[in-house]
C-alpha cells in the first residue's frame, strides 16, 4: 500500500498554509493518502468563520509579498484535495486545549480532534513533513 | 515525449473538455482528476490550460495512476491536454 503523507501543519500564516494545501492536493491526486495534524496557529486558521481570512505570511516572506497569489485559494484546494481523495485533517487535542478551543468551532474540513498516537498511528513508518 | 504535436490528436475526439484556463498549479491537476471521473474507462478528456507545466505533469500523473497520457497541443495562448481514462 501507497505510504501516507503526513504532515504537522503548525502555522497559520497564509504562505505555509498555502504550501500546505498544495501537497495535500498533489498527493491525493496521486492516489496517496494524506493525514494532517493541526497544531497551535494552524488550528486558529481552521475557525469558523475565520478560515481563509487570515493575510499574514511567515516572517521569511518578502515586505509586499502578495498573501495569495496563486488563483485557487488554499481552503479551495484542501476541499478539492478532500473531494478527490483521501485525505483526514486532525485538530491536536493538546493544542485544542492551549487555545481553549473545541473541535466544534473549527470549519467542517477538519475531520475530529485526535490525539498524536492516532496521527502516528496512521502516519505508520512514512516520513513526516513539519510546516 | 510531451508537447508533441501530431496529426493524431487532432482527429481526436474528447468525451469531454475541462477549461482550466486561468488555474495555477494545483488547480488543472485537480480539475483532470474530478473531470476524469465523469466518463467511461477508455474515453479521452481534452483539459485546457494555460499553465506551461500542465502537460508535464499530467503526464506524471497519468502514469502513476494508470491513465494514459496522448500528448499536448498548443491552441491560442493555451494548452490542450489529452487524457485517455485508463482506470
Amino acid at each position: 500500500m501507497t505510504s501516507p503523507l503526513s504532515i504537522v501543519l503548525f502555522s497559520g500564516t497564509e504562505d505555509k498554509l498555502h504550501a500546505a494545501a498544495t501537497l495535500a492536493a498533489g498527493a491525493a491526486a496521486m492516489g496517496r493518502p494524506v493525514n494532517i495534524l493541526l497544531q497551535y496557529w494552524a488550528l486558529d486558521a481552521f475557525r469558523t468563520g475565520q478560515i481563509g481570512k487570515g493575510h499574514r505570511l511567515a516572517c521569511e516572506a518578502e515586505p509586499g509579498a502578495p498573501a495569495d497569489a496563486a488563483s485557487l485559494p488554499w481552503v479551495e484546494t484542501l476541499r478539492m484535495a478532500k473531494e478527490l481523495g483521501e485525505v483526514q485533517i486532525r485538530a491536536c487535542a493538546g493544542s485544542l486545549d492551549y487555545l481553549k478551543l473545541d473541535v466544534s468551532e473549527l470549519d467542517a474540513l477538519v475531520d475530529s480532534a485526535g490525539g498524536i498516537a492516532s496521527f502516528f498511528a496512521d502516519a505508520g513508518d512514512g516520513s513526516i513533513t513539519f510546516i | 515525449m510531451n508537447a508533441v504535436a501530431t496529426p493524431d490528436l487532432d482527429t481526436i475526439t474528447a468525451e469531454k473538455i475541462v477549461d482550466a484556463r486561468g488555474a495555477a498549479c494545483p488547480g488543472p491537476l485537480l480539475e483532470a482528476k474530478k473531470g476524469m471521473a465523469t466518463v467511461a474507462l477508455g474515453s479521452v478528456i481534452e483539459l485546457w490550460s494555460t499553465d506551461p507545466i500542465t502537460k508535464t505533469d499530467i503526464a506524471a500523473w497519468s502514469a502513476k495512476v494508470g491513465h494514459e497520457f496522448l500528448g499536448a497541443v498548443e491552441a491560442d495562448g493555451y494548452d490542450r491536454v489529452f487524457i485517455r481514462r485508463g482506470k
